[in-house]
């Protein structure tokens, strides 16, 4: 398939395993990208199952977490 | 393509043995924030220079040297850390140590100034709350001997999303996941919250694969897994 149609595929379907909410999401972000940090990203998903699939599913709560991980390893001039 | 769900019902967060959070700061923040007087001010004070650092940081990293956004960051990034702050104080009792609590607060100011500037990108695009963009959906790019087998399946796809889905579950599947319409910004076109909105979106999902299973395509996941609530 290729792969532009692949991502449209995708992103109309999402992720295929359980999930949790964008309310849950929030409430564990702080916790999830600092273990994802510190421990890996197996870690921060046995801690928080079903965050990874919300993530891979919701643009605004990945674009939310990817800036909260760059925030965090920033430098605190930046 | 996709694969299957695992068990459905283990979503909760769990207590894990992680290891501690560095001992930081929450004891620094979280008596003076808590107490009265000079120390509150002086806290409180802080804790917003915190968010406006991560106000402008969110808002640096989204606009990148200009754009038309350029005149308005720093409008955009006061505000933001304003209402994070406001947030913060509100829910000061739900931190709960899991992490550092300068991380706990910068997500406040992150969620305000990204919604803002999604809101902000889209404040004066109309979204095509009513269009076909499912029929576009089309076959770029395959070859012949592959031509067939997509077919069939976008055919199945665009069969399932006009026959299985509801208007309301239509819209927002189509505006979020290809339009690429930021569901907050759709939630506040439609009237309701971004939770109900994933909720709606969910379910269309479900529906969908449950849709292309009765038609013979393995999406991975005709399941029973629950909405998100």
């Amino acid at each position: 398939m290729s792969e532009r149609l692949d991502d449209r595929v995708r992103r109309l379907l999402g992720p295929a395993g359980p999930e949790v909410t964008c309310e849950q999401c929030f409430d564990q972000l702080d916790r999830y990208v600092e273990l994802e940090l510190r421990t890996g990203p197996a870690d921060a998903e046995a801690a928080v199952p079903g965050m990874a699939a919300h993530l891979d599913g919701c643009p605004a709560c990945a674009e939310e977490r990817a800036t909260l991980r760059a925030l965090v390893t920033s430098r605190p001039e930046s | 393509m996709l694969s299957r769900p695992t068990a459905s019902d283990a979503v909760a967060p769990r207590a894990v043995a992680a290891p501690a959070a560095p001992a930081d700061d929450a004891e620094r923040w979280l008596a003076p924030l808590r107490a009265g007087g000079p120390a509150h001010e002086r806290a409180v004070a802080d804790l917003h220079a915190l968010l406006l650092r991560a106000a402008r940081f969110t808002v640096r990293r989204a606009s990148g040297g200009g754009g038309r956004l350029r005149e308005h960051r720093e409008d955009l990034a006061q505000q933001s850390a304003d209402d994070a702050l406001v947030a913060v104080l509100a829910k000061l009792d739900s931190f709960r140590g899991e992490s550092r609590f300068t991380t706990w607060a910068y997500k406040f100011a992150v969620l305000e100034a990204s919604v803002a500037l999604r809101r902000h990108a889209w404040q004066r695009r109309e979204i095509p709350l009513e269009h076909d963009g499912w029929l576009a959906l089309s076959d770029d790019g395959a070859s012949p001997g592959e031509q067939a087998q997509r077919r069939e399946l976008l055919g199945a796809l665009r069969d399932a999303i006009e026959a299985d889905l509801t208007s309301h579950q239509r819209r927002v599947l189509v505006a979020v996941t290809l339009d690429g319409v930021p569901i907050d910004v759709l939630a506040e076109r439609l009237g309701t919250t971004r939770g109900a909105l994933y909720k709606t979106l969910h379910d269309a999902r479900r529906r969908l694969r449950a849709a292309l299973a009765a038609r013979g395509f393995a999406p991975g996941a005709a399941d029973d897994q629950e909405s998100p609530r």
